[in-house]
């Protein structure tokens, strides 16, 4: 799998992305800087990591989703390639128009930093073969835009086409407001095009997949890209 | 030519921080605050002097960045 990381002014977790591409696909991400207008030539998987892309002025992931190499980004996913958006990079494909909606601020207005209990809604997506429907993994997460909004007709959409593909439970799996934890609509933390070909979740699932953080949960979503992408091929 | 840009967030879109805000205003003993909504103001001095001009290239603005139309009205203003 041939992947892609893209950074922008602000962005921090993009190391921690190519570790765990690097680690899982066995091939170094290309890093593409954002003034860049094209992607490397093959590339199967582009990912928008997380951060603070330039200071979260405006709104959070606003002016990065403008820069020159979202164009290039665009093209990748109307043809079909993979995009996978992580926190900033979930509010920077938000108002780039790949996903719908918005990151609100939390509802408890704090900066959550924890881990989170995610339930897999599906398995029969690139995003989450590596998992069982119906699992629940624990993941990291931190940001304090996390809470998803959109209108009633998309929430109803995404609900309704089943792309809504992770979303925050109690530890057993069940849905409960009191771990929902930024008080996202219908407890979504990632949610997938119409295509099913770009995903964007707030998590951080790159940060768990080593015995090492403490937890390998994690691993499934990467394992199941490069999977994915083997088959395809 | 000087211009202003108002951007407020939509009727029944949650606003956190304007709750905040309303709350810190009750316990200040601000009297009548029903409540508050958060919005953003973007002062703009515009080049040239056409007034027509300047209207829609704001309203682009607005639209292309200023303004996550999702969530969020906004209204130009040029103020000469």
């Amino acid at each position: 799998m041939k992947s892609a990381v893209l950074v922008f002014p602000g962005i921090n977790r993009e190391r921690d992305m190519a570790r765990t591409l690097t680690l899982i696909s066995g091939v170094a991400p290309a890093m593409v800087w954002h003034a860049e207008t094209a992607l490397p030539a093959g590339t199967d998987l582009v990912v928008i990591p997380g951060g603070f892309s330039y200071g979260d002025y405006l709104r959070c992931g606003a002016i990065a989703a403008r820069a020159p190499i979202m164009d290039a980004v665009r093209a990748h996913a109307q043809k079909g390639g993979l995009v996978l958006a992580i926190c900033n990079g979930f509010q920077i494909a938000c108002e780039a128009g790949l996903l719908p909606g918005v990151l609100m601020r939390n509802a408890r207005l704090k900066f959550l930093c924890k881990d989170v209990y995610l339930r897999v809604e599906r398995s029969d997506t690139p995003f989450s073969r590596g998992y069982n429907a119906g699992q629940v993994i624990r993941v990291p997460t931190a940001h304090g835009e996390g809470n998803y909004v959109a209108d009633a007709g998309t929430i109803a959409r995404l609900e309704g086409e089943g792309r809504v593909l992770y979303r925050y439970v109690a530890p057993d799996g069940a849905l409960d407001p009191a771990w929902n934890v930024n008080g996202s609509t219908n407890a979504i933390a990632g949610i997938l095009n119409a295509r099913g070909n770009v995903l964007g979740m707030m998590p951080h699932p790159e940060n768990h997949v080593e015995a090492a953080m403490g937890c390998t949960d994690g691993r499934g979503l990467f394992a199941g890209l490069v999977e994915h992408v083997a088959r395809a091929a | 030519m000087k211009a202003r840009v108002t951007v407020t967030l939509k009727s029944g879109i949650l606003d956190p921080q304007g709750k905040a805000i309303e709350g810190a205003l009750k316990s200040l003993g601000v009297e009548g605050v029903a409540s508050v909504r958060q919005g953003k103001v973007f002062d703009i001095e515009f080049a040239g002097a056409d007034k027509a001009r300047a209207e829609a290239a704001l309203k682009d603005a607005a639209e292309k960045l200023l303004a996550n139309t999702v969530i969020e009205n906004y209204r130009v203003e040029v103020t000469g």
